[in-house]
């Protein structure tokens, strides 16, 4: 069945903004229509800025140049348009150290060995579905079934940077040192946040992922 | 570029800011920048300046600063009670400064941000297209940091052509900053009880966002994938505390938004301290624009009569 691409739901964000939602699941499809949107978007002149999320768009515009209902009706037009056909994007290799704090919890509450759960996260090619939140981090999807669980009841005050939590249908990389509520179960040395770089994010929304054990 | 202001104490919290980085959103990096941007701009228009020039924005207290040279500042922002050579000194209004000159401050008596603006503009460090200090990752302005003691603060080369006369921003022409209520757009996970409940900024906040205390929000839980924010997004975590979201906002987030403070009120937001009441009340699109446009024809006539 081809992906729906006729519903898109817009809503103010303020004044000044716009919220397009064309969906509301994990889903790749709907993530690189969210992607060509926010692209075609930031091409008009009365847009200022057009970011993607997973399923959504936000879009900051000029109300001089146009009114909220105006924008609203050119999103429902360019979201009907098929998107183009996306470029792969560009695959990272992450070396992973899977000593984490909540691994062993991760494995009583799955039922899985270590070596399974181990096994089960470095398997698929994940895509980055958006980076965001802090600087340099990235909701990256989809974790196989057999380890999405919840987040920690209580996040932790201080995650060191580097860590590699699961939570939901998804896995990240703590870029910063920061609180967080990702189940941990390992650790890199890659770094995400790269801040004398131009963008300063080693992963851009679109790209693919895959994460290996490596020794210490 | 040139010293132009030597630091004798630094207040609370002094850093340097523009207009910030929006196009780092896509890599995470908050949009940054002056908190009160009608205050940045309008002293930046007052001192001869670019409105897109950096400022000293001082937060809940003002700075002890001894000029390096002359030029001419402005004072706009929260008032903090600013004195020059121990004279009370004139807001929202041009300031000649000799050199030895110093200004300083009394004490808050309205407001949480004051803006200091430099003829020629004050020179920070510039990260990703921008001088805004982000204290978080410790770039941009004077090193990534809040001033200190000793700083010597740069400025660039003032206009050659000093403008005819000096200008000052009528009051009548000024954001209100002694309203508490916050005009917000409903958002797409409205929450009924957000208008009309009163709450109170608690001390867990800062450039990054106000969390508010009051009576929890109920809603329906929702599960939300994450989409980027804006400032001004009053987002609703499961406790049901809103958070409203300012200039260093985390750049996405899966929680419910209830509303979107509109951009006409995001500078008395921006003058908000920690146990300030404040409310939320609704508006058209239609009037917040309105406001909007009459905030930019204030900043339109201090360009035209400096000019």
């Amino acid at each position: 069945m081809p992906p729906q691409r006729s519903s898109v739901r817009v809503q103010p964000l303020g004044d000044t903004a716009l919220l397009a939602e064309l969906g509301t699941r994990l889903d790749t499809a709907l993530n690189t229509r969210a992607i060509a949107l926010a692209s075609a978007l930031q091409k008009r002149r009365d847009v200022r800025r057009a970011v993607a999320g997973h399923g959504a768009v936000t879009v900051q515009f000029d109300p001089d140049q146009i009114t909220h209902d105006a924008l609203a009706a050119a999103i429902r037009r360019l979201a009907r348009k098929r998107p183009p056909v996306e470029e792969p994007g560009r695959l990272h290799r992450i070396p992973v150290v899977y000593d984490g704090p909540d691994l062993e919890e991760v494995e009583r509450r799955t039922g899985l060995s270590r070596q399974r759960v181990i096994e089960l996260h470095g398997r698929p090619i994940y895509r980055v579905f958006l980076v965001g939140f802090v600087p340099g981090w990235a909701y990256l999807g989809s974790l196989p079934e057999e380890l999405v669980l919840p987040r920690r009841s209580t996040p932790r005050t201080q995650v060191p940077a580097g860590s590699v939590g699961i939570a939901g249908p998804e896995t990240g990389i703590y870029p910063l040192t920061s609180p967080g509520g990702w189940n941990l179960i390992g650790r890199t040395s890659v770094k995400l946040f790269l801040p004398d770089s131009d963008p300063p994010s080693l992963f851009r929304a679109g790209d693919r992922v895959k994460f290996f054990a490596a020794g210490e | 570029m040139t010293p132009a202001l030597r630091v004798i104490t630094p207040g609370l919290l002094t850093t340097i800011q523009d207009q910030g980085r929006p196009h780092a959103i896509a890599s995470g990096v908050p949009p940054g920048g002056a908190m009160d941007r009608f205050a940045h701009s309008a002293a930046n228009l007052l001192a001869w300046n670019d409105r897109s020039a950096a400022t000293l924005e001082c937060t809940m207290s003002g700075p002890r600063l001894v000029a390096e040279r002359a030029s001419v500042i402005a004072i706009t922002g929260a008032d903090f009670a600013p004195r020059l050579n121990g004279q009370e000194a004139p807001m929202w209004t041009s300031i000649v400064l000799a050199e030895g000159d110093e200004l300083a401050f009394g004490g808050r008596r309205l407001g949480a941000r004051a803006y200091i603006a430099v003829a020629g503009g004050i020179v920070g460090d510039r990260w990703l297209g921008s001088m805004s200090t982000n204290l978080m990752v410790g770039r941009g302005g004077m090193h990534g940091r809040a001033l200190a003691a000793g700083d010597v603060i740069a400025a660039g080369e003032p206009l050659a052509e000093p403008p005819p006369g000096f200008a000052t921003l009528d009051k009548t022409r000024r954001p209100d900053y002694g309203d508490r209520a916050l005009h917000a757009i409903p958002g797409p996970h409205p929450r009924e009880a957000l208008f009309g409940a009163t709450f109170r900024v608690s001390t867990d906040s800062n450039r990054m966002g106000y969390r508010l205390d009051g009576d929890a929000l109920e809603g329906p839980d929702e599960e939300i994938l994450s989409f980027a924010l804006v400032a001004g997004t009053v987002q609703v975590p499961p406790d049901g505390r809103p958070i409203l979201l300012m200039a260093d906002h985390q750049t996405a987030g899966g929680y419910p938004v209830a509303a979107v403070v509109v951009s006409a009120s995001m500078p008395a937001a921006a003058q908000l301290a920690p146990g300030d009441e404040v409310r939320f009340a609704e508006i058209s699109i239609e009037r917040a624009l309105e406001i909007r446009a009459a905030q930019r024809a204030a900043l339109d006539s201090l360009t035209i009569s400096s000019m």
